[in-house]
């Protein structure tokens, strides 16, 4: 995964204010070559600022960039043909079709034809559109645009591939497609920096970064973190989960338990010990328990215990 | 600058104007209706006056009077009065403009003293016309006394005398006064002016609000190539529009041409590009669509129709305005239009304005480019 | 969470719910019903028709065909009365950025006719509940998600409603104000009130008490989270983590004992037969390829593997495109 070879992103201290807020705050990373980056945050969190100070759409207030050697701030002309962008609402053509939107991109960037072709009809084989492509861009559905987003932006081959939220509210069909896509690129030595408020797309990030009000909080390979997390967790599958809840949450141990469709889960100090402590309240209550195992925290759990947001939001 | 990169962008407009129907009802409904309404709906010419006619004498010479006024093309009798107060309902009401008023003893001091006294009474609410059927009313009155002094010497017999001294006059170029005849070019620049800025002004803030410009920045595009690209298709689609609008001119409203088309093309290509650059500067500075085509409509529509001369005449306006009126593109594309159609000349002959329009698209140029930015802030 | 029992109160029931627009079916032939005290989820992508279904069933939007009940009224017949039983809170929240927390929930109580000892009552249960008891006059513009999110929810409940649509109500939101969120969506709950929620964060569908699979209009599955874990995956799920997934993936794409495999999180999720049975081929198939694992063992699938085997069974038949 990351190689001892220079970093093909370098990020030092980057900093953007909008009117008296800082939106982004002393960032600081680097990205190798294959390597998938992901920025998790909500909303407002900086991701979007982000992405766009990388992509040269934006300049910074402070700090610098460095995307293969050139100096994004300083010549940012330079800097794009290295670089490709899929901002959060990707811009198509609506009135173009997908074979006009292509077309349209190898212009600009310059790809000779044949080239184009044999990429065109990689990419949207590979994503299932090829008998699409004489649709419209308008006409297609939510996960073929953004699909067709990412092969215009692949049409040329960036060293860096910046994507903001590529995969919202696109069906899991079409974001395993988006995937296999990337992971081919990873292969190829491409960086990927993806901005997600997908948890599962952030498990399949080489490196996180947690961002909290403009400000990386965390960042490391998703396992380091969830090693961070303090306590285990114990799923516990009940139809009565309200009642489960109630008499676990007040146990010697436990420091939380989250309510789940059909299930509790208890956030405990050592799994091996409380497992019998808890099945034993329970049954003296009565209360019906099905399965108790336990389970890896995911990275929802992880962001609750790392960033707990209470106070001004 | 990259010629792919500019036949990219400017293909991909073409696409899309031809695919969207609202551009396409811009492109070529809009000239169509505004052609119509300004060519039909503007007539500087005062005629068919509305008159009413208050006889107080009833006689054969009150009646002939009353006949002059029906006879002329500037009068219309809508009504007969019978006393003063119907006749001032009659103009507060707004049935007429004018009233003329026959005294009881008219044929009596005609026969008498030569002399006789008509009465107007004029709706001045619309003071440019009262003026002018008071001007008319005099000519026909006038008419009308050197007819009877005629009939009055002839019946004498002795010679009819030689006026002491008549104005003679030519009317150069636009011998009909047709006013319909000038005004049809300057509602040709007019149009121009309204659709190629509407052409442009949408045309960056368009893909602003869409999210399109967003990836279009991070490429290796550069501003002028976008520029070029962006405005070329529609100088074609412009200079299409103005062969349409022309040639309704020439061939619908009959106005007359004289000019060569050559000089019409270069002159009209020249003034195309200046309001295709307007535009454009524009849409660079607004990024939302409604506030650049608000602005764009603004800065064309008004200054087009109050300060280019169209309607009114330049040299009548009180100074500081003149020298507003310099701003104005389209002050330059009127006098151009006019001279062309009605005079006859030629691109020597109009070296002022053909300069002043070369500046403009230089400035507007510059100006345009410098304002579009490639960076979100 | 209590299951509700199966005598309480019918207050939703949609039976065939259909909805065109020209030629395209947003909705199609959807049949339903929800009870009071219980939770369920609309699952599926963008333009699957999970926000077109809520406005109709909230009588915003008028059925093309088939009928539904919303707190014992036809929403087609008389939306109206139906609004006035019902809560809902759109997507990005629908509040007035400009005024303050408290102005927004006086002005969404007055819309619901609440007044007087009941709105003073209700306004401090909404702003305790949001957790905004000394913030009331701070602007909403100022507020942050989390916040924001509760306060909607707020404004949703003025009026005590027995039905509570809530269309995307955490999208963009951190995850511990999701939680928090969900505890209060919970409480409702308990307290009778009937919710329907819907997401695209299958993970979010958990959560629910019965979940409904949306994909292209149609209602593709209906059912709680381990019905449906349980009836829609034929076969077994292995989990397979390494260093080189995407060589893994192509490895065993299309081999003989894997039915389906995608990538899914920072390992694979295969679909296999018989996980037991099927275990060593796939290991034998890896280390011919020189593919090194460091775990691979049996997992219970999860909604987006319950998606994929639903819809993507559709697909390869070439029936509507995601």
């Amino acid at each position: 995964m990351s190689e001892p070879a220079k970093p093909v992103i370098e990020v030092r201290n980057l900093t953007k204010r909008f009117g008296g807020a800082a939106a982004v705050q002393g960032l600081t990373l680097d990205c190798a070559k294959g390597e998938v980056f992901g920025f998790v945050g909500p909303d407002g969190a900086g991701k979007t600022t982000i992405m766009r100070l990388l992509a040269a759409v934006m300049t910074p207030d402070e700090g610098s960039i460095v995307i293969e050697g050139v100096d994004v701030v300083g010549a940012p002309e330079l800097a794009r043909s290295h670089i490709s962008y899929m901002p959060q609402r990707f811009g198509l053509y609506e009135d173009l079709t997908v074979d006009e939107n292509i077309e349209f991109f190898a212009d600009l960037f310059g790809i000779e034809r044949g080239m184009r072709d044999e990429r065109a009809a990689r990419l949207l084989g590979a994503s299932g559109m090829t008998p699409f492509r004489k649709r419209r861009a308008g006409q297609l559905s939510g996960g073929m645009k953004q699909k067709l987003g990412l092969t215009c932006s692949l049409i040329h081959t960036p060293k860096v591939l910046l994507l903001d939220e590529p995969t919202a509210g696109v069906d899991p069909l079409s974001r395993r497609d988006f995937w296999r896509i990337l992971y081919g690129l990873r292969a190829e030595g491409v960086a990927i920096v993806i901005a997600t408020s997908y948890l599962d797309e952030a498990e399949r990030c080489t490196r996180l970064g947690l961002l909290r009000q403009g400000r990386m909080a965390y960042c490391d390979t998703p396992e380091a973190l969830k090693r961070l997390m303090p306590g285990e967790i114990i799923a516990i599958s009940t139809q009565q989960a309200r009642e489960a809840r109630e008499i676990i949450a007040s146990l010697e141990g436990v420091k939380g338990a989250i309510l789940m469709g059909d299930s509790v889960h208890a956030v405990v100090d050592d799994a091996g010990r409380r497992s019998a402590e808890l099945k034993a309240a329970l049954d003296r209550a009565g209360v019906l328990v099905g399965d108790m195992e336990r389970i890896a925290p995911s990275i929802e759990d992880l962001f609750v215990s790392l960033l707990t947001t209470e106070g001004k939001g | 600058m990259n010629l792919r990169r500019v036949k990219a962008i400017a293909k991909k407009e073409i696409i899309q104007v031809w695919r969207d129907p609202r551009s396409l009802m811009v492109v070529l409904l809009m000239p169509l209706m505004q052609m119509a309404l300004l060519g039909y709906g503007v007539n500087l010419d005062i005629k068919h006056v509305p008159i009413c006619v208050f006889d107080r004498e009833g006689s054969q010479q009150s009646e002939s009077l009353m006949k002059a006024f029906q006879a002329s093309a500037y009068f219309n009798i809508v009504e007969t009065e019978r006393d003063y107060d119907s006749l001032k309902r009659a103009i507060d009401a707004g049935r007429c403009k004018m009233a003329v008023v026959i005294p009881p003893d008219f044929s009596q001091h005609l026969a008498t003293r030569n002399s006789a006294e008509v009465q107007t009474i004029l709706d001045a609410t619309d003071d440019n016309t009262a003026n002018i059927a008071r001007g008319y009313a005099e000519a026909v009155v006038q008419t009308f006394s050197g007819n009877i002094e005629a009939q009055r010497l002839q019946s004498l017999g002795e010679p009819l005398p030689n006026p002491p001294a008549i104005a003679q006059y030519r009317v150069w170029f636009n011998e009909d006064l047709e006013s319909r005849d000038f005004i049809i070019p300057g509602v040709v620049a007019i149009v121009l002016a309204l659709v190629g800025a509407q052409l442009t002004s949408l045309t960056i803030s368009r893909e602003w609000e869409r999210g399109t410009m967003e990836v279009l920045v991070s490429t290796p595009v550069t501003r002028s190539e976008l520029m070029v690209g962006k405005i070329a298709p529609y100088v074609l689609i412009g200079m299409l529009d103005a062969a349409f609008c022309l040639a309704i001119a020439v061939f619908w409203f009959a106005a007359p041409f004289r000019g060569s088309v050559f000089t019409l093309f270069v002159t009209t290509l020249l003034f195309l590009i200046v309001v295709l650059g307007v535009g454009y500067f524009i849409s660079a500075s607004i990024r939302s669509q409604i506030g650049a085509s608000q602005v764009a409509l603004l800065v064309t529509m008004l200054p087009t129709t109050l300060l280019s001369g169209f309607a009114f005449p330049i040299d009548q306006m009180p100074r500081p305005v003149q020298w507003v009126t310099y701003l104005v593109h389209s002050r330059y594309y009127m006098t151009i239009l006019k001279a062309i159609f009605l005079k006859g000349s030629g691109l020597g002959d109009l070296v002022a304005p053909i300069a002043a329009l070369t500046i403009y698209a230089i400035v507007i140029g510059i100006l345009a480019t410098r304002a579009f930015r490639k960076t979100l802030g | 969470m209590t299951s509700p029992a199966p005598a309480s109160e019918i207050r939703i029931a949609a039976d065939k719910l259909t909805k065109r627009f020209g030629d395209f079916i947003a909705v199609n032939a959807v049949s339903f019903e929800a009870r009071a005290g219980e939770i369920i989820g609309f699952l599926g992508p963008n333009g699957a028709g999970k926000s077109t279904t809520i406005r109709i069933l909230t009588g915003l939007l008028r059925p093309s065909g088939g009928k539904a009940i919303v707190a014992g009224f036809d929403v087609a017949r008389s939306p109206e009365r139906v609004r006035e039983h019902i809560g809902y809170m759109s997507q990005k929240f629908s509040l007035y950025s400009d005024l303050s927390v408290m102005e927004n929930l006086r002005f969404f109580g007055g819309v619901y006719g609440v007044k007087g000892a009941r709105l003073e009552k209700r306004l401090k249960f909404a702003v305790g509940m949001a957790g905004l008891t000394d913030r009331t006059d701070a602007l909403v513009a100022d507020l942050s998600g989390g916040w924001k999110q509760r306060l909607a929810l707020g404004c949703a409940v003025m009026h005590e409603p027995a039905i509570l649509f809530l269309d995307e109500p955490t999208s963009g939101v951190d995850p511990a104000s999701r939680r928090r969120f969900w505890d209060l969506i919970y409480s409702l709950a308990g307290e009778g009130v009937s919710v329907v929620i819907t997401t695209h964060y299958m993970d979010e569908a958990e959560y629910c008490n019965r979940i409904a699979l949306i994909n292209a209009g149609k209602l593709v599955a209906l059912g709680s989270p381990s019905e449906l874990k349980r009836s829609a995956i034929h076969g077994e799920i292995l989990l397979v983590e390494g260093d080189n997934p995407g060589a893994m993936l192509e490895a065993l794409e299309g081999a003989p004992a894997v039915r389906d495999v995608a990538p899914f999180g920072s390992s694979l999720h295969i679909v296999v037969d018989d996980a037991a049975r099927d275990r060593p081929a796939i290991e034998a198939l890896l280390k011919q390829r020189e593919l090194q694992w460091s775990r691979i063992e049996p997992i219970k699938p999860t909604l987006e593997d319950v998606f994929v085997q639903l819809v993507g069974g559709d697909r390869a038949k070439g029936a509507a495109a995601p």
